[in-house]
């Protein structure tokens, strides 16, 4: 197969042409759960937004299966530096909904204590889910450095740094791809290519004739593989990650997808995506390309589809309630993790907040006392 | 004890470093078997191979980010950008990420690691090797922003910044890599952050400056005592977070105050240290503030010795804050 051609394991009758998976009956619907519990995710975060109860999110539909398929190929000891659009690869390994939708709601129980929008989540259990910060691509060389502290330390471990389309132009981009190479870096670039950089299409990101081929030039392999087929992205990303984990350094792998939705609850995709592309990749349902293979494997029928969306979206509804019943942080949480310890300066600053605060008689109950 | 050149003593502190902590690890342009294009990595790949001490592609971003994921992964990188100048195409990582990483994670990742990397004029380095961009980096939260001005404060400030669990620029002046020596401990010492350094006592005028001014000034402090004008000269050696009462205090000592940087005077430093006295001392001021500070023009490279503040220039402004 050359670098261009694009690489699929289910085929349209849910057959997959002598491919063995190696994947218990247990492990395929998790990756199936998972993937309903993404999509119930969004459907929540809309809803929310859409009532005003929180400000902002990034859909997910279209590309469950690439987040799916790549962190199903990892193991809790590997790391993730994920972009802001993968947060299925956190529930996959057991990042409770309770904790994203704390960080949802920017609340006292969030984890990064509200200080970032929605959906830029960090964790670091059950496995190391990096910080995601907005800007793109810096994450793709610091994915480069963690991976660095694994090799001196010999320790077997991989990470995952993924990013979009858009991800490719980035200065993170040439620097991580080509100092992973140089480095034989136990990384695997996962470019999700899902058609749109906002409104930006990926003509317009790179005249390569694909994302996967720009590995070449950095001297590792690349690879397409059909981002909407769940099996056939952990089937190439494992390979990656085995590569990785023996020592032979990174990959990049392109997953060809589309992104269904908007860039955020605060984009109209209907202003730019043109429908007939729409109409192409609704055929192509990472969901439904699943189904397909889990009904011919007799895992599935559509009642039990109905069950898993109904007990996903009440799982994550749920989440939610418990959520918005919890308190803003302190006034407090502006001032701490500056540094470990607060300076003088941001100390007296917060002090002069929450005095004002008092004064004014605004501080509500969640506002913790200084000294911090 | 030894008497050292501050590049000596910068050397020496990386080497204690590397002997006492096996996470610390030193990279990028030229550091390795060359041991960098001023020295101060030399040998180190030497003694202590080439997993901790080595080249890197010529990537500032790259450098700076690979640093972050190290130390987010319980490595203490001590990275080096070849000159201040090139750090830019690092700003987005220094800023965006390694100062706000403990802050937008809430504490869940750090990136205590330390950028070393010689700033400021005098070596005829024109626009582009000759820069004090510390303003740019001051006005960043989560960052802390170091210049030592002597040997002992080099190697006692770098080998402080290494153990700080926050990121750390450290500003090295490199016009006084190996124009004065100093006495220097053996082995690990500390000088601790966020403190000034009392360079000369005196009564009358008080002068703030840092880096490769520090010389400068006392120089011009000595021509003002011979004048019977006896100055205070306060070395800042660090800039973020600063020691803001012992600059209140200083300031209030003598009631005039020359404020000193080879920077351009515009949003410098020096506005930052005079707003400061002004908020918290003005009734104590018996004078205007002076600043004596770089032109707001790009740093020249014929003319430098007219663009750079010198001791003609600070006696100049202590004679003028003096008379008023």
């Amino acid at each position: 197969m050359t670098v261009q051609e694009m690489l699929s394991v289910i085929e349209p009758d849910g057959g997959i042409n002598g491919y063995d998976p190696k994947m218990s009956n247990e492990e395929l619907l998790h990756c199936y759960r998972t993937m309903m519990r993404v999509r119930a995710f969004d459907d929540v975060a809309l809803k929310l937004q859409r009532a005003g109860r929180i400000g902002f999110s990034i859909p997910n539909r279209g590309v469950e299966a690439t987040q799916i398929g790549a962190a199903a190929a990892l193991k809790k000891t590997d790391w993730i530096f994920p972009s802001y659009r993968d947060f299925g690869m956190a529930l996959y390994h057991g990042v409770s909904p309770v904790d994203m939708m704390h960080n949802m709601y920017g609340n006292a129980a969030d984890s990064a204590k509200g200080r970032q929008m929605p959906v830029h989540f960090s964790f670091r259990t059950p496995i190391q889910f990096f910080s995601i910060s907005s800007p793109i691509g810096t994450h793709i060389i610091q994915a480069v450095g963690a991976a660095y502290a694994m090799q001196l330390r010999k320790e077997p471990h991989v990470v995952l740094s993924s990013f979009g389309d858009g991800g490719t132009s980035s200065l993170g981009f040439h620097s991580g791809l080509n100092f992973a190479a140089v480095w034989k870096s136990p990384v695997v670039f996962l470019c999700q290519n899902n058609q749109w950089a906002i409104s930006c299409p990926s003509s317009q990101q790179t005249a390569s004739e694909s994302y996967a081929i720009k590995a070449s030039a950095y001297g590792m392999p690349g690879i397409k593989v059909d981002g909407n087929d769940v099996l056939a992205v952990r089937r190439v990303v494992s390979e990656a990650v085995e590569r990785a984990r023996k020592g032979g350094g990174p990959t990049l792998v392109e997953a060809y997808t589309f992104r269904m939705g908007g860039h955020s609850t605060s984009d109209d995709p209907t202003r730019y995506v043109p429908k007939e592309e729409l109409a192409k990749w609704e055929k192509k349902d990472p969901v439904a390309n699943f189904e397909r293979f889990l009904a011919k494997k007799k895992l599935w029928d559509p009642a039990l589809g109905a069950k898993i969306a109904a007990d996903s979206f009440a799982e994550i509804d749920a989440a939610a309630k418990v959520a918005e019943a919890t308190p803003r942080p302190g006034i407090e949480t502006i001032f701490s993790d500056v540094y470990r310890d607060v300076p003088q300066h941001i100390r007296r600053q917060g002090q002069a907040a929450f005095d004002l605060a008092h004064r004014k008689g605004d501080a509500s109950a969640g506002d913790g006392a200084f000294p911090l | 004890m030894a008497n050292l050149t501050l590049i000596q003593a910068v050397n020496d502190g990386l080497k204690v470093a590397m002997r006492t902590d096996p996470t610390v690890l030193v990279f990028g342009e030229d550091v390795g078997p060359k041991g960098g294009v001023f020295l101060a990595t030399e040998g180190l790949t030497k003694e202590f191979g080439e997993s901790r001490c080595f080249d890197t592609p010529l990537s500032e971003d790259g450098i700076v980010g690979a640093a972050i994921g190290m130390a987010a992964n319980g490595l203490k990188p001590v990275c080096e950008i070849q000159f201040q100048d090139f750090i830019f195409p690092a700003f987005d990582q220094i800023v965006s990420e390694a100062a706000k990483l403990r802050y937008r994670s809430g504490g869940q990742y750090t990136a205590p690691m330390v950028i070393r990397t010689p700033y400021g004029g005098g070596i005829r380095g024109g626009l582009y090797h000759s820069q004090s961009g510390e303003a740019y980096f001051c006005h960043t939260p989560g960052l802390k922003v170091v210049i030592p001005s002597t040997p002992y404060d080099a190697k006692g400030l770098l080998l402080a910044s290494i153990d700080d669990p926050d990121p750390v620029l450290f500003l090295e002046p490199k016009a006084l890599y190996r124009t004065l020596k100093g006495e220097v401990p053996e082995g690990k010492y500390k000088v601790d952050l966020s403190t000034l350094r009392t360079a000369r006592e005196g009564k009358n005028v008080t002068v703030f400056c840092y880096g490769a001014m520090v010389p400068v000034c006392m120089k011009a402090a000595e021509q003002a005592a011979e004048k019977g004008i006896e100055c205070l000269v306060v070395d800042l050696r660090t800039l973020l977070p600063l020691d803001e009462e012992g600059v209140i205090e200083a300031a209030k000592q003598t009631g005039r105050v020359v404020v000193v940087h080879e920077a351009p005077r515009f949003c410098g430093f020096g506005g930052e240290i005079s707003a400061i006295i002004a908020e918290n001392a003005i009734e104590y001021m018996e004078a205007p503030i002076a600043r004596v500070t770089g032109f707001d023009t790009p740093f020249p490279n014929t003319l430098e010795h007219h663009y750079m503040p010198d001791d003609r220039r600070v006696l100049d402004a202590i004679e003028h804050v003096w008379s008023y």
